[in-house]
């Protein structure tokens, strides 16, 4: 896939705050970045050796794979603002500004 | 293995295999449980942790997981590589897993709901890999920095604590000392298996650390602060106190190297397994004598373990050899280990747990320290005394004979330098130099003995090339020493 932004989300099983984070990263992506994006569901406890790849340590973790350099967010993303800051898609100053 | 086992059997316990360790702790740590080793920086709670990983994986059969959360995480390998750990090997032999979690504040951004279900899934990947019944977490606290929720990251903790339990793994956790907890963000809370405390102290220049069961449910331990060492053999600890006034009392003898020495002492020298202490001022001979007593030891075949406080070794042998007595060839025999260090060097725990290792090693039947006096140097009169006595309940132990030169100064009363310590010897001989007539006399005088009768005479000694020979009695000048006098005035 040669989308801009590869993300990947890091989760263990279909637990409710999985699900809640993969439900908010497609809509904040349809909203922000529509075909833009690639979203890949890691789940460790399927294949628990690749968290440490990514150093994951809190789940859910969206790890921005692409455009460098990797960036982390952490948690069921419920915070569109904040998601979007961790993507780098608005700046810090603004959030600050927003609360 | 606990020696003094009194309790008992109580919970089941997992050895640690650090010397000295599993004495105070009456077998080990809690088994299946988690232990809180706290300590300040630089205090060797992750030295502590790694060999009780690799002693695990090398010794007990139990394969361990290293989670590390450290930022410097490479270079934990050499640092304990350079303690003899090879834990690259262990690696390979699927004995140890070591995991390295960096998290870094700066590049996370917090939204929403989480839980460390990510580390459980790791933690618990690894343990599954290798068939894991230790682990350590490195320092786990470093979470509290990377990441925001203080409230989520003490729930998981709580629930990781609670999770060690229920899959039945022994843990270590180290964590910061705090100002006021054990633990800078009150882990103690959590962990109420076992605590243990590191210390690391530096009195007047000298450094020594110290360890301390804080806590241990279910079991017994010695509540005493012991002292500890790291050197490139690991971590050694001292049960120092724990040793009870146990030792056999032989009844054989020993020469002192000195027939007419002997005859002095009952006629048949120093009982086995005794203490005795030489003192006089500097030049009387001292350290002469002492080398007759080894140079007899090492003739019947015995090891002798000599501790030099003041000369280097060669220095030692020459003088021996000017006045007549060659021990040097012991040496070659492999019968006499020296074992020379500048008392200042190191604190006295130090001092203290270097002989106890060189006992150890050698396995001696005669030990002499010359001169112990120097050690005071290095603490305080309290101090040495308790080093000493626990020095001679180890040799005592051990049924080892021990012989303890003493510098007596010049300008003080023997009473005052040396009561001290006199109470702890079995056999105390006083050695001087004397006056008259424009002449120079050496005295010896034995000042106590115990369990034997022995003389009151004060014997005048030369030196003559085949040593120290002791003069006959009649020719004895007592008087011309107050303080020898004196004392023996008031044994009677």
């Amino acid at each position: 896939m040669s989308a801009e932004y590869a993300l990947r989300l890091y989760v263990a099983g279909q637990t409710p705050k999985a699900v809640r984070a993969f439900t908010n990263l497609r809509k904040i992506c349809e909203e922000h970045l529509p075909g833009r994006y690639s979203i890949e569901v890691v789940d460790l406890i399927e294949n628990p050796a690749l968290g440490r790849g990514d150093q994951i340590l809190a789940l859910p973790t969206l790890v921005r794979r692409l455009p460098a350099p990797i960036k982390k967010i952490i948690g069921d993303l419920s915070n569109t603002e904040r998601v979007l800051v961790g993507l780098d898609l608005r700046q810090r100053r603004a959030l600050r500004a927003a609360h | 293995m606990a020696k003094n086992k009194i309790a008992r059997p109580e919970i089941q316990k997992a050895p640690t295999g650090v010397p000295g360790l599993d004495d105070i702790t009456y077998g080990g740590l809690p088994k299946g449980r988690p232990t809180l080793v706290s300590g300040g920086p630089g205090s060797g709670k992750t030295l502590l942790g790694v060999s009780f990983l690799v002693n695990g994986a090398q010794q007990f059969d139990e394969p361990g997981v290293l989670l590390t959360f450290e930022e410097n995480a490479n270079e934990l390998a050499d640092d304990v590589r350079s303690l003899g750990y090879d834990l690259d090997r262990l690696v390979e032999q699927k004995k140890l897993l070591v995991d390295y979690i960096h998290v870094d504040r700066s590049e996370i951004e917090e939204t929403g709901e989480y839980d460390l279900e990510g580390l459980f899934v790791r933690l618990e990947h690894a343990i599954k890999e290798i068939g894991a019944k230790r682990v350590m977490l490195d320092t786990i606290e470093t979470l509290f920095g990377g990441l925001q929720d203080t409230g989520i990251l003490r729930a998981e903790l709580r629930r990781l604590f609670r999770w060690l339990r229920d899959h039945k793994i022994t843990a270590i956790i180290t964590a910061e000392r705090g100002e006021r907890l054990f633990t800078r963000q009150g882990l103690e809370e959590y962990i109420t298996d076992a605590v243990i405390s590191l210390d690391h102290r530096v009195h007047e220049q000298i450094s020594t650390r110290r360890i301390r069961v804080v806590k241990y449910r279910g079991s017994t331990h010695g509540t005493n602060e012991y002292p500890f060492l790291i050197d490139r053999d690991g971590i050694t600890v001292l049960p120092v106190t724990s040793m009870l006034l146990q030792h056999e009392a032989p009844s054989e003898r020993v020469s002192s190297g000195l027939p007419a020495l002997d005859e002095m002492l009952g006629g048949k020298g120093f009982y086995r397994a005794s203490t005795v202490l030489l003192s006089g001022t500097a030049g009387t001979g001292k350290t002469t004598l002492s080398a007759h007593f080894v140079d007899a030891a090492c003739a019947r075949g015995e090891k002798c373990l000599y501790f030099l406080f003041e000369e280097s070794p060669q220095q030692m042998m020459r003088n021996m050899r000017s006045a007549g007595v060659d021990v040097q060839k012991w040496v070659e025999k492999g019968l006499l280990q020296f074992h020379a260090d500048r008392p200042s060097r190191f604190g006295l725990e130090t001092h203290l747990l270097q002989m106890h290792q060189a006992v150890e090693v050698f396995d001696p039947d005669v030990v002499v320290m010359d001169p112990i006096t120097n050690l005071m140097a290095v603490g305080t009169t309290n101090d040495v005394r308790a080093m000493l006595t626990r020095v001679i309940d180890f040799l005592k132990t051990r049924g080892i004979t021990a012989m303890f030169t003493s510098l007596t100064s010049t300008t003080q009363s023997l009473e005052h330098t040396e009561s001290m310590i006199s109470s702890l010897m079995d056999t105390w001989i006083l050695v001087a130099v004397a006056e008259k007539e424009r002449q120079r006399g050496r005295l010896i005088y034995v000042l106590k003995s115990r369990g034997m009768p022995h003389s009151d005479e004060v014997r005048s000694f030369h030196f003559t090339d085949r040593g120290i020979e002791l003069l006959p009695a009649k020719t004895s000048r007592a008087s011309t020493i107050p303080g020898m006098a004196r004392k023996k005035r008031r044994k009677t």
